[in-house]
This record gives structure tokens, sequence and C-alpha cells, in this order.
């Protein structure tokens, strides 16, 4: 027994140093600055920035190759610290916001048939018509942005994708996993949006869904500044001119361009 | 020698609803709907505009690709617009020609019957170009390039395709016994087109008055054979008929049936050749099996192309009971309508009604790996594997499986205890897939 018992002590001490000295010689320096920008990152591991997950970000800002502000993640603070840590100028990005330009719900939109099969919006896109709802270009409610969300914003309510805007934070996954392209980014700053995407004349859009753009042009007309234009059946901003005065969204007869701060309140209330 | 396909699947036939019952002419429609996309290939352009008169048999749209078909008014009357219109195929507005009828039916002066006789195989190809024929089976290939085969790829035989496996559809077997005789014609026409000397009818054992009607009308025809053939769906298929009935194995694609030296047609489009030349008048009509448990008066109608599915469908007497579930085609490959506000175009085969207690309602469950959906898959796929990995859009590794060859039969669809939506999954990722190799040629050139 204590030949065996020292034998193997000898057996451990002489591996053990063996492994002190390999881990001398073949140490990997790496900068420390990764792990702390790592641990101020979401670590979502969203790929909104480009790269592999969190740490691949933090190493891509740490050898230069990325901005500090290039997770779109981030708060600003955020962005102030990682420039800090590199000692960099803090660089200013507008942050972003998701936002559904749909507001079909299953109580103001119809359906045309019935969707069985497959349960994500790219498979009942695919079927006849575009899927079940009656507007070919409306949100199908079936939640593939939902799932898509790393952040758990998205929430289906009535047949109708909802972003959070307290939980999302831009990184714009849902704007691909949404085979209609209904879900753009677009600057948190700008609270005035024509939330409808179908092209359709008014007179059919009317038998179908409440609150779809029916190309009236009320908006046109009242717009001090000339930002919105109809193009195709359909009211476009130009954020770049919209000053958010809300005319617009006061004449619009079906209600499909809002003001965010007003849909809050709604919300809230 | 006849040793069958793979696979395949023996759903219940339901064609007892119209198989009795003949063909007869649907009421002139008032207005017709003609896309001007009706086939696989390039779409058509209109060569006509809002307010011109067109006459019956006149050309109103046509493409310059060599794979595309014209398209023919099927009325006389006046354009009534020209604009996009619900598509029962596409299942999206596509452009179509609107016409309303003056229900005097004028024929084109172009229209004037031919003798095939002595025509040259050229010759019988241009017709079947400027006749807007295309395979009436379903899938609306353009003819004409079907029977173009390249020079290096000798054709040696011709089979007709009686086969008719989709539960429901009798238009064929109906148009196998009353137009057996333009049926013969066509064949003889289609075979002079090709050089080929022998041809082969072929019929699934379902339909025996249309085999001994065919046998009969071939009896003292040395050179055309009718084989009856043991019924299993989908042995329409062109692929599984070939290996059915000559035990040949067309290559994956994109090997197509002209590599093992063999052409096959529609006897659909057998007749509707025959017509072509007899009376000279383009594809404007065929014949369509409006039926289902929840049409009233199921029936084979004669039908103008572009006649709306709302009239067919009060012509057979209207909905009855619960109908639930509206189908261009068969029960197996047929797309769903949302509409009734559709036209006939050149591949509709049936118009098929479900109630809502023919319809599974229960939601799928998980797979158990019995494998079954790989023993009956024709194209010998395995199609739980694809959809699998199709549901995850892991879509490279259902291209390494081959799902870009699925003919979308809907066998294993069919077969699976677990009511899985393998087909559907599998449409996803060939979707994909096609999409993919666009982008890369579009890329590479």
């Amino acid at each position: 027994m204590i030949p065996a018992v020292i034998s193997l002590v000898l057996v451990g001490f002489l591996f053990g140093g063996l492994l002190a000295l390999a881990g001398q010689k073949f140490a990997v320096e790496e900068d420390p600055r990764i792990e702390e920008i790592s641990e101020l990152l979401s670590g979502a591991n969203c790929g909104a920035c480009g790269y592999a997950g969190c740490r691949g970000f933090a190493e891509a800002v740490v050898a230069g190759r990325a901005d500090t502000a290039g997770c779109p993640v981030n708060s600003s603070e955020v962005d102030a610290q990682i420039a800090g840590i590199l000692g960099l100028e803090v660089s200013h990005r507008e942050p972003l916001l998701a936002r559904v330009y749909c507001q079909g719900s299953s109580d103001v939109s119809q359906d045309k048939s019935v969707y069985q099969g497959i349960e994500t919006c790219a498979a009942a896109a695919q079927v006849s018509g575009g899927g079940h709802k009656a507007c070919a270009d409306g949100c199908l409610g079936l939640g593939s942005c939902r799932d898509a969300c790393p952040f758990h914003a998205i929430s289906i309510v009535d047949g109708l994708a909802v972003i959070d805007p307290k939980l999302c934070t831009g990184c714009g996954k849902c704007v691909q996993s949404c085979p209609k392209g209904l879900i753009a980014l677009a600057s948190r700053a700008s609270t005035v949006h024509v939330l409808c995407k179908n092209t359709d004349r008014g007179a059919s859009v009317r038998k179908y869904c409440k609150v779809g753009c029916i190309g009236c042009r009320a908006c046109v007309k009242v717009c001090p500044v000339a930002a919105v234009t109809v193009d195709d059946n359909l009211a476009k901003i130009d954020y770049d001119l919209c000053i958010s005065c809300g005319a617009c969204v006061e004449k619009c007869p079906p209600k499909c361009i809002v003001e965010e701060r007003s849909h809050q309140a709604q919300a809230a209330s | 020698m006849r040793n069958g396909f793979d696979g395949g699947v023996h759903p219940p036939h339901y064609k007892t609803h119209t198989e009795d019952v003949a063909i007869r002419s649907a009421r002139e429609p008032e207005v017709v709907v003609i896309p001007l996309v009706q086939h696989l290939g390039a779409p058509c352009e209109a060569t006509v505009k809002k307010g011109d008169v067109v006459d019956v048999g006149q050309v109103i749209g046509d493409a310059s690709a060599f794979v595309s078909a014209p398209v023919h008014a099927s009325v006389s009357g006046k354009v009534f617009k020209v604009e996009p219109r619900l598509h029962p195929a596409l299942g999206k507005p596509v452009p179509a020609v609107i016409i309303e009828s003056d229900g005097e039916n004028r024929w084109h002066d172009s229209i004037e019957p031919r003798d095939a006789e002595d025509l040259t195989p050229e010759e019988i190809i241009r017709t079947m170009r400027t006749a807007g024929l295309v395979g009436l089976g379903g899938a609306a290939f353009p003819t004409a390039v079907k029977f173009s085969p390249p020079k290096d790829k000798p054709v040696d035989t011709f089979l007709l395709n009686g086969a008719e496996c989709e539960p429901f559809l009798t238009a064929d077997h109906r148009l196998m016994l009353e137009g057996t005789a333009d049926i013969l014609t066509g064949m003889r026409v289609m075979m002079r087109a090709l050089g080929v000397t022998t041809g082969t009818i072929c019929i699934e054992d379902n339909k025996p008055d249309a085999l001994a009607a065919m046998e009969a009308a071939c009896k003292d025809v040395p050179d055309i054979k009718v084989v009856s053939l043991k019924t299993r769906y989908p042995q329409g298929s062109e692929k599984q008929l070939i290996k059915s009935v000559l035990n040949r194995d067309v290559p994956p694609p994109p090997g197509l049936p002209m590599d093992v030296g063999v052409v096959v047609s529609n006897v659909s489009t057998a007749h509707a050749l025959s017509r072509a030349f007899k009376t000279g008048m383009p594809l404007i009509e065929r014949v369509v099996t409006v039926t289902g448990p929840a049409i009233a008066e199921p029936a084979n109608l004669l039908v103008k192309i572009g006649t709306l599915f709302h009239q067919l469908i009060e012509e057979c007497g209207g909905f009855e009971g619960n109908a639930s579930r509206l189908i261009m085609g068969g029960p197996m490959m047929g797309i769903a309508q949302f509409s009734t506000d559709v036209p006939v175009i050149k591949g509709t085969s049936g118009i098929l009604a479900l109630g809502a207690e023919d319809e599974w309602d229960g939601e799928a469950t998980a797979c158990i790996k019995c494998g079954r959906c790989v023993d009956v898959c024709p194209m010998r796929l395995v199609p739980i594997l694809i959809s699998a990995y199709a549901e995850r859009e892991w879509y490279e590794k259902a291209e390494q499986l081959y799902a870009a060859d699925c003919l979308e039969c809907g066998c294993c669809s069919f077969i699976c205890p677990a009511r899985r939506p393998l087909v559907q999954a599998i449409r996803m990722a060939k979707q994909h897939i096609m999409n993919q190799r666009r982008e890369r040629q579009a890329a590479s050139t």
C-alpha cells in the first residue's frame, strides 16, 4: 500500500511540475481589456455587430477593427465606458429602434383563409396568397420575429407583432426574420411613422383592413414641410425632413400614421 | 419486365363522383380572365390593349423566349382591361387580359383546319407552339419545347400518359372514353414529330373502361400498344411512369426523360393537338373535373380557358354542406385557393371542394422515426431528415440531401402517422435552394 501511495504522489508532483512549466512556456498573452469590455456587453451574442458574439466584438474593438460604438445594443453610457477603457474619443451613434410597420391585429384586419401547417411566418408566407391574412403585406402574427429576438422585446398580441421599445436594443435580428419585410430599424428620435406597407388601392384596402393606408393624400396636403409623399397608394415619411409636428397624424382617416408618444400613452391607459 | 417504380402510396380513388358523368360543355362565360402566365417558362406580353375587339383563337399574349407558349382569346368580344388578377397557381395577382364576351363566338381569320399528314416534324412543332400547347396534366410545360430534344439525345420511345393517378380527377379518363379517336390522331402526330415508330398508351387499371376503349381502338394498329398499369400514386409522374413501363431510370435532375430516349405526353395534350389540326383552333378550352364531397352535382366540364371558378361551381349546383377547402387540381398535389374569383388556366385539371369533415384538423405530433416517409418516397429521398433540416432553416444540409429533387407528390405527408407537414417543409427548402442557385448564377455571370 505504502509504495503505491509514494509512487502516486511522486507521479503527481512530476506531472504537476511539467504542467506548471508548460503553463509558463506556452502562456497566451491576452489583453486584459478584452475581458473588461466583454463584461460590459450584454452577452446576448446576437451578432448584430457583425462579429461572432460579444467576445468577438470585444476582441475586434481592442484590435481597432471595430468602432467603440459598433454594438447596436449598448447604451451611450456603455459606449463611453468602452471608449474610456481604450482611451479613445467617444463616437456618437444614433440609438435605433425596431418598429413593426403594420397595425393589422385580428380585430381590425380580416383573414382570407385558415392556415394549417408549419407555425412560422416564412412557411405561412409561402402558401397561396402569401398567408392567411387578407392583406398580402400584413403581419401574419406567427411570431418568427418573437423567436428571433434575443432580448424578448417582441410579443404577439391579437395576431400582431408588438415591440416593447424599453426592451428593444435595435440589433436588427427581427428585421431579417420577417418574410413580409414589415420590421425596420429607424432612429428612436423620429416619432411619427406610417405603420402600413400595403400598396393596394384604397377601395380594396378598406374592405379588409380598418387601419391600412388608403393613399388618400390627406397627410401630403397637411404636412407643413413636405416630408410626406404618397407613392403606389402608400404614404411615406422622409425622416430627414419630418419635424414630428403630428399634423398628418390628426388628419389620417384610417389612423395608419401614428405618433409614438400618443401610442404609448394609449397603451398605458 | 415491368418492375414498377420505387415507393408510392395507395390513396382512396374517390373517382366514383364523376367517372360515369359524360363531359358536357360549360355555360358560355360572359367574362373571361386570361392570365399571361399559364406555363412554365417566360411570361407572355399582352399583344392587345383595352378596347380592342378580339376573336376566338386570336393571339392575345406572346413571348419571344424559347421556353414559353402564347395565350389566345377563348371568346370573341372586347378587351375590358389588361391588369393583374389573382392567379390560381401562383397565388398572387399576375397580368391578365380580361375579355367581355359578345356571345357571338366569332372565329379569328387565322383559324383554319390543317392536314398533319404531309407536315414535317419542324412544322408540327411550330404548330404546337402557335397553338399555345402546354402539358395539360398539370405542370403546364410548353409542349413544343418538350418535342424539340437536342440532336445528341435520340428519342426512341413515346409514352402517352393516361395514368391520371390523382384521386378525384376524371378529366383524362372521360376524354379517353369520349375522345378516343382524337387522342389517337394526336398521338400519331406527336410520334411523327419525334420520328419514333412505336408508342405506348399507359393507363392505370382502375379505369377498365378506358383501357377497353383504347384497346379496341388500337386493335388493328400494330405500332401502338396499350398497357395496363397496377394503380399506384404517383404513377402519372413522368419519371415514375417511365420506370413502370420501360424499367428505365431517368437520371436525377437536371436529368430529363429524353436522357433515356423517352418523351411522355398527357392524353389531354394529344387530344388538344389533334383539335389544333382538325379545326385549327389553338388551346382555348380543356376538360375540368369539378368534384368533391362539398360539390352538389360533380361533373366533367369542357371549359373555356379564363372562365372563373365560381361560375363552374355554380353550374355544378354550388357548394353543399360544410365546404371548407377549395383546391385547384387533385388532393395530393393541388393548390389550395382562398377565392373562387380565379380563372381556369391551361393547367387546371380539376376543381375540388372538401368539407370540414373530410379534413384533418389535429395538430402534428412528434416524429416517431417509423421511416414510412422514406419507404414511400418515389425519388428515394429521406423526407424526415430534409424536413427536419428545413424547419430549422439549415438549408445547406437539406440541399446535401437532394431536397431540390423532390417532386412534391405528397406521399410522405400522406403516409406520416404523426401528420407532420413534410412536403411543406421540403418545399420551403426547395424554394430557398432555388433562390440561392439563381443568385449564385446571377453573381457568376
